[in-house]
């Protein structure tokens, strides 16, 4: 990838993540979030790993981010007062996650010590590697990801079906109403 | 061949960026999408950690990554919507019961 | 290096051009081909100079439905509802129609071109993991309709929205079972190398189309096709009887057209999907690199540049008859109601496409895949 390239999406990885933490309506924050993981998607792709950038394109931005949308658009109250916080919290926020960056960054400029063994396999980042790799070094854990899913999948629809007495509730008003009208 | 130095530089500054989101908003629901930021830095650290090392045990850890990434977004979410439910907000210095 | 991206570049504008006129033919065939489906006269006011009437053919509706129809949608006055998110409704076509255009790059429509002595696959971007393409694509195509029905500040808009996009994500699932069993069968996820399997012969004569090797997986990704791109009888979102338009319902002028081209530019791209995995793609039957070798082994020899044009133009007749099939289908069937369509995509069509990628796996294993 050619440098002014990856200047120009990493640059807008940066201010779509600003973006992110800084917007007031939880809408925008979520399409620039979808914005940032669409450029990591393209960044995945420049460093060889093409399937797995197009997963993340399919399975991030294409479906987790959308699970997101239908419960911000759930929970939007507008009119709601931005709430304003307490100040010391976020003064200390501030300073942990600034230490944290600079730590980072004095961290990550250091001259790089990772060393390739050997050459480049001629077809990295294929879709063939990776389920050479996927379904014989790590099937095991192939497999515990798939009943993880199916929890999770069990776990949401549990816990975010509305509660059981809602029903009873509506009911224990019902005739109440009807003897008022004909009383 | 884009250095690896940039490459981390770029997934730190999305990480602190994502720590920062959890510390400074009080709306959880961008809380949560922070720490959905702060795995894909992770996630980009790897891949090009891994184009570096020429392995594609990265790309595998990666592939993991977004799948529990996944099946985490669905419980959190259902959990928030729980929530919600009984106290209608989404404001974090709401759900202050536990504290003393 | 330069001609290279000359070449690419007019593959890629030649095939947004013939997407964007598959959608004004589908748009032709909604006023005029549904009005000789249900036995009546169409559109047929709008005449300009006389020109409708006076060419003697004032029942052909040309003048209607491809110069009045579009230019009545683009004139129209473009607002802004009250209270609504200004960039977010006017960005929401654009996000609705971008990634349709942007798919049709990978769709292979033709063989191979020798241009100054070099070899160009006729396919705009020569991906090696075009199913993967096409997969993201459609997935991110799922905004653009969430936001539009969100932007509005209406209500019912935000109903259709929710309703669209959930009926998007659920058809998702069984459009990628189809293209997956189609992988397999293949052994690749390179639209051209698809295309170039199902070329040669059964027995010298019944062409190896993909549709004859999997069936199931061509009614489930007809069926998942034709319910992604929103149309009848999957057009519960836009329903045009009862949600007034639906998720665009605060949507007029450029942008309206927008999402109706998006609407249309997906049917045909569902369509050039449907004719490069199941019907052939470019392939003619009995047509090979060096000519025609017809059943009984009678052979005409043709040129290398008169192959590639005869693939091209079978590709646009087989991409026109689906078209035109699914057209059909549109104006045949009453739309879906909400809990049929969900009942239909989960309980009907993910088990079928499981049950399709188990056997699919099960013969792959037994017999070898198409390779």
């Amino acid at each position: 990838m050619p440098a002014w390239l990856f200047i120009f999406f990493g640059a807008l990885a940066i201010v779509a993540a600003f973006g992110v933490i800084v917007q007031r309506n939880p809408v925008h924050c979520l399409l620039s979030l979808v914005l940032t993981l669409l450029v990591i998607a393209v960044l995945f792709i420049a460093e060889g790993a093409v399937v797995v950038g197009f997963l993340q394109a399919i399975i991030y931005a294409g479906a987790i981010m959308v699970i997101f949308l239908f419960v911000v658009w759930l929970l939007n109250i507008p009119g709601t007062p931005a709430p304003g916080g307490q100040l010391a919290p976020k003064f200390i926020g501030a300073i942990a996650a600034s230490a944290l960056g600079s730590m980072l960054f004095a961290f990550f400029s250091e001259p790089e010590a990772a060393v390739r063994a050997g050459a480049m396999a001629a077809d990295y980042g294929s879709i063939s590697s990776l389920a050479r790799v996927l379904f014989a070094d790590y099937l095991i854990a192939f497999e515990v990801t798939s009943v993880l899913l199916l929890a999770a999948m069990v776990g949401a629809v549990a816990l975010a079906r509305p509660p059981k007495n809602l029903d009873a509730k509506r009911d224990a008003e019902e005739p109440r109403r009807d003897e008022a009208a004909a009383g | 061949m884009i250095s690896l130095n940039y490459m981390m530089l770029l997934s730190g500054a999305l990480f602190s960026i994502g720590v920062a989101g959890v510390l400074l908003r009080r709306n959880v629901l961008v809380m949560f999408m922070s720490i959905e930021l702060m795995l894909n830095a992770v996630n980009l650290a790897f891949v090009s950690l891994g184009n570096r090392l020429g392995t594609m045990d990265a790309q595998v850890i990666v592939f993991f990554v977004m799948t529990v990434a996944a099946a985490e977004a669905a419980v959190g979410l259902a959990i928030i919507i729980s929530i919600f439910r009984n106290r209608e907000s989404v404001n974090v210095d709401d759900f202050t019961l536990l504290k003393w | 290096m330069t001609i290279d991206f000359v070449v690419y570049a007019i593959f890629a504008v030649a095939m947004l051009l013939v997407g964007l006129h598959l959608a004004l033919f589908l748009l032709y065939f909604e006023r005029k081909g549904s009005a000789l489906i249900h036995d009546r006269v169409g559109a047929n006011r709008a005449a300009i100079f006389g020109l409708g009437k006076r060419l003697g053919m004032p029942n052909l509706g040309i003048v209607n439905t491809l110069l009045a129809d579009p230019v009545k949608m683009f004139t129209k006055e473009d607002f802004v509802p009250d209270g609504a998110d200004k960039f977010l409704h006017a960005l929401a076509p654009f996000i609705a129609l971008f990634p349709v255009l942007v798919t049709f790059a990978v769709i292979p429509f033709g063989d191979t071109i020798d241009i100054a002595g070099r070899t160009y696959q006729l396919q705009a971007a020569n991906l090696n993991v075009a199913v993967l393409y096409v997969l993201a694509t459609i997935g991110v195509g799922v905004y653009g309709v969430a936001l539009g029905g969100w932007a509005s500040n209406n209500r019912w808009s935000l109903l259709g929205g929710i309703r669209a996009s959930a009926q998007m994500i659920s058809y998702e699932i069984a459009l990628g079972l189809a293209i997956i069993s189609m992988v397999m069968t293949y052994g690749t996820l390179d639209l051209q190398e698809v295309v170039r399997m199902q070329g040669g012969t059964w027995l010298g004569v019944i062409p190896r189309w993909g549709i004859l090797i999997q069936p199931l997986a061509f009614v489930l990704l007809l069926t998942a096709g034709v319910a992604e791109s929103k149309r009848v009888p999957f057009d519960l979102p836009e329903s045009e009887s009862e949600l007034i338009l639906g998720y665009f319902t605060e949507y007029s002028g450029g942008k309206q057209a927008t999402f109706m081209l998006t609407d249309l530019a997906e049917q045909a791209l569902v369509a050039m999907l449907l004719v490069t995995f199941f019907l052939g793609g470019w392939q003619l039957p009995y047509l090979y690199r060096g000519g025609f070798v017809l059943p009984g082994g009678f052979q005409i020899a043709v040129g290398g540049l008169a192959v590639s044009i005869l693939g091209i133009i079978a590709f646009l007749v087989k991409t026109v008859a689906v078209c035109g099939f699914l057209g059909l289908v549109r104006w045949t069937l009453p739309r879906f109601r909400y809990d049929q369509l969900m009942r239909l995509g989960w309980k009907g069509l993910v088990p079928l496409g499981l049950l399709n990628v188990v056997v699919t796996a099960y013969l792959v294993v037994a017999f070898g895949s198409a390779k």
